[in-house]
């Protein structure tokens, strides 16, 4: 089976971009099947094999201070990470999507409430400040994650949404559709929201990005994903205690980490460049 | 001119006031009781009488109308109520640690600026081979995480090298240089992302201005391109990025999060962290109205400088 590559989607390709796409693809892929492709379990400790260097024999790279295998802990560290990433960044572009062609289409009263009320006031903190108010509060854990980092980026869509929504409302296509009797709700699903979609979705894969960057932040801190369960945030933090002896250990998940979010920065560059007409001349 | 910066103000006012409204229904509005959440760890649960203990140190007693105008007086008087811990006022914590956190956020500022201005208007002058360097360098500054720089920094600067302190913090009062020296290394990694921002927003202001008109008129009057370029380019490519910078300041501020665990730095924000472990509330939501209200204010003076340089934004 051949892909059919369009010219276009072809002349956004870089070999750098390709790389990242692959490398996105590597990740969902050891997400996806890191039951059945890591070589161990990723809680089980094995004193005896402690702090391996990488490519050991068994352990591709190395172990950790319990002897944990770290490339089972990476694989089933990028299910918990890409898990909280997809769900916030789903949450935060179906939120800031609504309260943006809400605000946009109707104005008055309801872009009060939406951006003002609602976009201006969250943007009114640091995020990751945000983020410690709702984990005191709720304790750490995925779903606490999920749910205020779904609150903590919606604005941004809500802005492009906003912004892209008051210039298609005027489009003769809205009006001809309004005249022909179609209803509110219609009216916005059907015809306004395909033709501001493009934006979204290219801030939808930078949205992953930083939600990684949050996650492990927090992680890393002890605040976000609780040990025992593996998370490259906390990776990077034990890497740390033990950087002295064993620098691998440091440098393994902090790589992946920073590839990751690398990867999904450039795919929102292409699909910046393959949605928008006007970019990439 | 005036009622531009009083009309900012009062917007800021009315924002300010709807944060704290916020904060304040963040506690009530959890489900449940929010005081045994706070004090469930695990499957242990509190006593009756540390639970009415701490509900009234949160001030969770009384009516929701009383017990919200008691918080906003609160705030506005600086009362700011007591650590459950340590029983210390929190508004005596936030103003000892409050200006070391600043410090180390206006150095990073400093640094930025310092070299994300000239790195920026250098890619977007010439082009080719620096702006695709710089452009590349850029997108790997801002995926960097700031607590992967902040080790990094150690691991070369004072574990191989010795050059810097690995972390702490002296005052100023007992050792002036050892106070800069260990400032040094935080403020590097926490620069380094703003940075980065700072150098991609001038290069692609200094892209669009390049082929202004204006620019084309100076070069016919037959001035040099240097001057062309500082007086009519680089000039008019600085206040876009003025907004950039106070935005970027909330972020910074934000990023100390990370980087005072990273160099055990004593600031207003491993307070925060060390509070959110204990789950010490009051703590918490006091350093979080202060940080907030910062924030704010920054971004109206950020408004304010912009309606200096540009004069179309004040109507």
């Amino acid at each position: 089976m051949t892909i059919a590559i369009s010219p276009k989607l072809k002349k956004s390709l870089t070999p750098l971009r390709i790389a990242a796409l692959a490398f996105v693809g590597v990740i969902v892929v050891a997400m996806v099947f890191a039951p059945i492709l890591s070589p161990y379990d990723p809680l089980a400790q094995d004193i005896v094999n402690k702090g391996l260097p990488i490519f050991s024999s068994g352990h591709i790279l190395g172990t950790d201070e319990l002897g944990r295998d770290v490339l089972s802990r990476i694989m089933f560290g990028a299910r918990v990470e890409l898990f909280i990433a997809l769900g916030a960044s789903t949450a935060a572009m179906i939120l800031g999507t609504y309260l943006g062609i809400v605000g946009g289409f109707f104005g008055g009263i309801a872009e009060t409430l939406t951006m003002r009320l609602i976009v201006d006031v969250v943007l009114a903190f640091p995020p990751i400040i945000l983020a410690l108010l709702a984990v005191t509060i709720y304790g750490p854990g995925p779903v606490t994650l999920i749910f205020v980092m779904g609150v903590l980026f919606a604005p941004t869509f809500a802005r492009i949404t906003y912004g892209q929504t008051i210039s298609v409302k005027r489009e003769e296509y809205v009006e001809a559709a309004r005249a022909f009797g179609a209803k509110t709700p219609i009216t916005l699903l059907k015809i306004i929201l395909p033709n501001v979609s493009a934006p979204i979705i290219v801030q939808f894969s930078l949205t992953m990005a930083q939600a990684i960057l949050l996650e492990s932040g927090l992680s890393y801190l002890g605040l976000g994903v609780v040990p025992p369960e593996p998370s490259w945030g906390a990776m990077v933090a034990e890497g740390q205690r033990f950087m002295a002896t064993n620098p691998m250990g440091l440098l393994v998940p902090s790589t992946v980490l920073v590839l990751t979010i690398l990867s999904f920065g450039l795919l929102g560059d292409v699909l910046r460049n393959y949605l928008d007409p006007k970019a990439g001349k | 001119m005036t009622s531009f910066i009083l009309r900012r103000f009062g917007l800021g006012a009315l924002l300010t006031f709807l944060v704290l409204t916020l904060i304040f229904l963040a506690l009530r509005l959890v489900p449940g009781d929010p005081v045994e959440m706070l004090l469930s760890s695990g499957n242990a649960s509190a006593s009756p009488e540390a639970i009415e203990r701490m509900r009234s140190q949160l001030g969770l007693t009384g009516s929701l109308p009383a017990q919200y105008w008691n918080f906003l007086t609160g705030v506005l008087t600086g009362d700011l109520g007591n650590s459950i811990r340590t029983g210390d006022a929190v508004t005596q914590s936030i103003a000892q640690r409050l200006p070391r956190t600043l410090e180390l956020v206006v150095f990073a500022t400093i640094v930025s600026i310092g070299v994300g201005i000239p790195i920026g208007a250098w890619a977007g002058a010439k082009g080719r081979f620096v702006d695709t360097s710089v452009t590349v360098l850029t997108s790997i500054g801002l995926a960097l995480p700031v607590y992967v720089v902040g080790t990094v920094l150690i691991a070369v600067f004072s574990l191989t090298f010795n050059i810097f302190p690995a972390g702490g913090f002296t005052s100023w009062s007992q050792d002036p240089a050892r106070h800069v020296q260990m400032l040094v290394l935080p403020s590097l990694a926490l620069s380094l992302g703003f940075t980065a921002i700072i150098a991609q927003m001038t290069r692609s202001a200094v892209l669009e201005m390049k082929g202004q008109d204006w620019v084309r008129t100076a070069k016919a009057f037959g001035h040099s391109p240097l001057t062309v370029f500082r007086r009519h380019v680089l000039r008019n490519s600085l206040t876009p990025v003025t907004t950039v910078i106070g935005l970027g300041f909330g972020t910074l501020l934000g990023s100390t999060v990370l980087i005072e665990r990273v160099f055990n730095y004593p600031g207003m924000s491993s307070l925060l962290v060390d509070s959110v472990s204990n789950r010490d509330y009051a703590v918490v939501q006091g350093l979080v109205i202060t940080i907030a209200m910062i924030f704010i204010l920054i971004n109206i003076l950020v408004d304010i400088v912009y309606g200096i340089l540009d004069p179309r934004v004040r109507q």
